[in-house]
């Protein structure tokens, strides 16, 4: 019970924290002081105060999108274990419910965007929905090589495997897909190779200009939602790679906490050494990435 | 051998007289004739005569290889004449201009649209018959389209997501490719050329130095040049010199501050912050000099309006080292990044061919491979005692506007460090006299962006009955709409800003 608490005030809490190590990495690389970690909730703060305009043209689906942005990865949340051994919710087949919770979130969200008839938003939508078809294969190649190790189809014993057996007798697929894993983290949260999130320029953006007509809460929102999806999916990731099975929970917590910043710190690393790739070359980087998922499940039932 | 044309250097005053007023069919087939040879059109225009109520058309062409600037003449008696652009592209944006201010028709020209949105000068002529109440809103006219079930149309602007100037752009798409992209500017217009007319007064220097604003030494040299042409005066080398500085610096900031830019819009940081702070940097050196950081004041007819003491030139000189290491370790960094080269290269690519004809000028036109440059070709000033080495590239794309700038950022350095070393002593400002009248001088400059040529001619009150502003912008928005044809429409913000060019420049 405590464990689940603990678990849904972490994931209210700290995400919006994630971006604001973010921030402060770049910011060290380009050599400034940068905003302080809390930036991010400053920001929301402030939104949630503001007013929101509603375009005239617009219906009750683009409201829709932004509430979907917060509600899909906070469900989703709920069935991946943090510090914890195992998630607040979990049942066999739980990983298909989770991938397509996102893939929810962003129907409504390209939705929302056509909802406004705008040319930029149908752009957007148009870009976002191509890149996650191809995002999404390698999610679940991943997903399967898990469930091959763990020989379960539930995400809480999936993410316990790898420190139990996992990385002793699959290292190799599981390098593999911690590689594509990694991709697919960039590519859906709209981050540096695939897009930019600090740009203003409409043309180039791909998540951003989906939500460029929204504004007060309902911008709150979606920003909300978006550092809940950056951690959701970072999860997958550091539960991987971090081992989180020692028998003091509070170990075990400070060790996922810990990972999660360290993982901020390498997005922003990356951010800050390498410049956005060009718009055609994305699907490549995409098929790499599953491609690497693939041959981790390739080698695992040799 | 003919010459119908009066052959100038720059920036030299002639009595109009000396410009014979030719029939129109052999000024434009003069001016075909001289394009055809490699002349370039720097500037075509019309100024009313309202005592006869027609039209007197002024064209310069440069002629780069020999140093000097052809100046024609002629009465157009109708106001419909056959339109040069079919045969020579680079006049399109000239005769649209001439139409909207005069009410002439180009017979002939494919695409004769208003430039700037505004009302024909000569009263109850309007190149497209539109009445004198019919009110006149920058951006509503026809633009191209491409028909088809596949086609969308992206328009953007004038209002933007970032704090620029605006501009309406309209993109044909097929998915992300662009088929043709148009640009209609006009937001900007102040009227200045009709402002000037009857000047010089006291509010034409700060119209000069605001017309484009971060291109005010540029300007309000190329001003200050034709004024003191056709006033016989002479500024001293001391003058020239700091005049050279000064221009120099802003060449600096403006491609320091485009490089770190270029690097921000492919989400690369570093470079991006250091360049912003390098920028003011040099910004701050030109404030050194006249307490202004785009330079406003320190050029004046005549010379310059400060000075520089001993002290001062050490200073400057030790702030400009600095500045030189700097901004080589954040631009070194940017091409040394594989991932930046790779989103430069290929991108908005401008070919040797289109380039030249539609008469791009500046970094764009010698990053395609053409070789144009006033500070080589005409100088003036300071720029008469120094060789320049033209920074070009061949390849005609965004990392070939990025190269061309790192280079040029090198030589402007190097120059002003020479220009420190080598100051003539003497005064900095020679008296001005009255201007001659019945006269016209050619007066160009580089500027960071270009050429920026202006032409001053004075009636018989020693007045300005025109005076005539052609910043670089003017030629090279239409290549910025050439290097996105087959291109990618998310490349659009990078091309643009490896063009940079101004809006208020243009809309004058």
């Amino acid at each position: 019970m405590l464990e689940t608490v603990l678990h849904l005030v972490v994931v209210l809490t700290v995400p919006p924290l994630l971006l604001g190590v973010i921030g402060r990495t770049k910011a060290a690389f380009a050599g400034r002081t940068g905003a302080p970690v809390l930036q991010p909730w400053y920001d929301l703060l402030r939104l949630f105060r503001k007013e929101m305009v509603l375009s005239t043209t617009t219906t009750w689906v683009f409201l829709v999108g932004p509430v979907l942005a917060v509600v899909a990865p906070l469900a989703a949340s709920l069935l991946v274990p943090f510090g914890g051994s195992r998630a607040p919710v979990s049942f066999s087949g739980d990983l298909v419910l989770f991938a397509y919770l996102f893939a929810l979130s962003r129907f409504f969200t390209a939705a929302a965007a056509l909802d406004t008839g705008s040319a930029f938003e149908g752009m957007g939508a148009a870009r976002e929905v191509s890149f996650a078809c191809l995002a999404e294969p390698a999610l679940f190649f991943g997903l399967l090589v898990l469930g091959r190790i763990s020989g379960t189809l539930s995400l809480s014993s999936m993410l316990s495997a790898p420190w139990t057996t996992g990385w002793i007798t699959a290292g190799a697929s599981l390098v593999l897909v911690v590689a594509g894993w990694f991709v697919v983290l960039l590519a859906e949260n709209s981050r540096i190779p695939f897009d930019d999130p600090n740009t203003h320029l409409e043309l180039t953006m791909i998540h951003e200009v989906m939500v460029l007509d929204h504004s007060g809460p309902a911008l709150g929102l979606i920003l909300y939602g978006s550092s809940l999806k950056l951690f959701v999916l970072g999860t997958l990731l550091i539960r991987t790679v971090v081992p989180c099975g020692a028998s003091s929970p509070l170990v075990n917590w400070v060790a996922f906490l810990s990972g999660m910043f360290l993982l901020a710190v390498v997005v922003g690393v990356v951010e800050s050494v390498i410049a956005r790739l060009r718009m055609i070359r994305i699907p490549q980087l995409l098929v790499t990435a599953c491609l690497l998922s693939a041959f981790g499940m390739i080698l695992l039932i040799r | 051998m003919r010459a119908r044309f009066k052959r100038v250097r720059n920036p030299e005053a002639v009595p109009l007289s000396s410009v014979g007023e030719l029939s129109f069919e052999l000024f434009r087939g003069e001016i075909l004739e001289e394009v055809g040879n490699g002349r370039r059109i720097a500037s075509l225009f019309g100024l009313p005569d309202e005592r006869r109520g027609d039209v007197v058309l002024v064209v310069v062409l440069a002629d780069d290889a020999d140093g000097r600037l052809l100046v024609g003449r002629c009465r157009l008696a109708e106001d419909d004449y056959p339109s040069l652009t079919p045969l020579c592209p680079e006049a399109h944006l000239f005769e649209r201009e001439m139409a909207e201010q005069l009410g002439i028709r180009p017979k002939g020209h494919p695409w004769l649209k208003p430039v700037r949105f505004h009302r024909s000068w000569r009263k109850g002529r309007d190149a497209w018959g539109r009445a004198d109440t019919e009110p006149i809103v920058p951006g509503v006219t026809n633009f191209f389209r491409v028909e088809g079930e596949e086609v969308h149309e992206v328009a953007v602007g004038p209002v933007h997501a970032g704090v620029i100037e605006p501009g309406h752009f309209r993109f044909q798409c097929h998915g992300e490719e662009v088929f043709h992209l148009e640009i209609s500017l006009g937001y900007q217009h102040r009227g200045i050329e009709a402002a000037l007319v009857g000047g010089p007064g006291k509010r034409t220097i700060p119209w000069m130095e605001t017309l484009a604003g971060d291109t005010t030494i540029g300007h309000t040299a190329a001003y200050c040049q034709a004024l003191e042409s056709l006033a016989g005066a002479r500024p001293s080398p001391r003058a020239e010199a700091l005049r050279g500085v000064a221009l120099e610096l802003e060449r600096l900031a403006n491609h320091t501050g485009d490089l770190g830019a270029l690097a921000g819009d492919v989400g690369y940081l570093p470079t991006m912050s250091f360049c912003g702070r390098i920028r003011g940097d040099f910004l701050n050196m030109t404030a050194f000099l006249c307490g202004n950081r785009f330079g406003r004041g320190l050029v004046r007819p005549g010379g310059t309006g400060f000075d520089l003491d001993a002290e001062g030139v050490n200073q400057l000189r030790n702030r400009l080292q600095t500045a030189r290491d700097d901004v080589r370790g954040a631009v070194e960094l940017l091409f040394a990044t594989s991932t930046v080269v790779a989103r430069f290269e290929g991108a908005g690519i401008v070919t040797e061919k289109d380039a030249r004809e539609i008469g791009l000028v500046g970094p764009a036109a010698r990053a395609s491979g053409v070789d144009r440059d006033v500070r080589r070709d005409h100088p003036a000033g300071i720029y008469r005692d120094v060789a320049w080495q033209l920074a070009t590239a061949e390849t005609g794309d965004v990392q070939g506007r990025a190269m061309v700038r790192w280079t040029e950022i090198q030589q402007s350095i190097a120059f002003i460090l020479e220009r420190l070393a080598t100051l003539p002593a003497g005064p900095v400002r020679a008296a001005v006299g009255a201007l001659a009248p019945g006269s016209l001088a050619v007066s160009m400059t580089e500027g960071w962006r270009g050429e920026i040529c202006h032409v001053g001619i004075t009636g018989p009150d020693g007045r300005f009955a025109r005076y005539k502003v052609t910043d670089p912008s003017f030629h090279n928005w239409f290549g910025l709409a050439l290097a996105l044809r087959e291109g990618q429409i998310s490349d659009f913000p990078l091309c643009n800003k490896s063009f940079n060019l101004s809006y208020c420049g243009h809309d004058l």
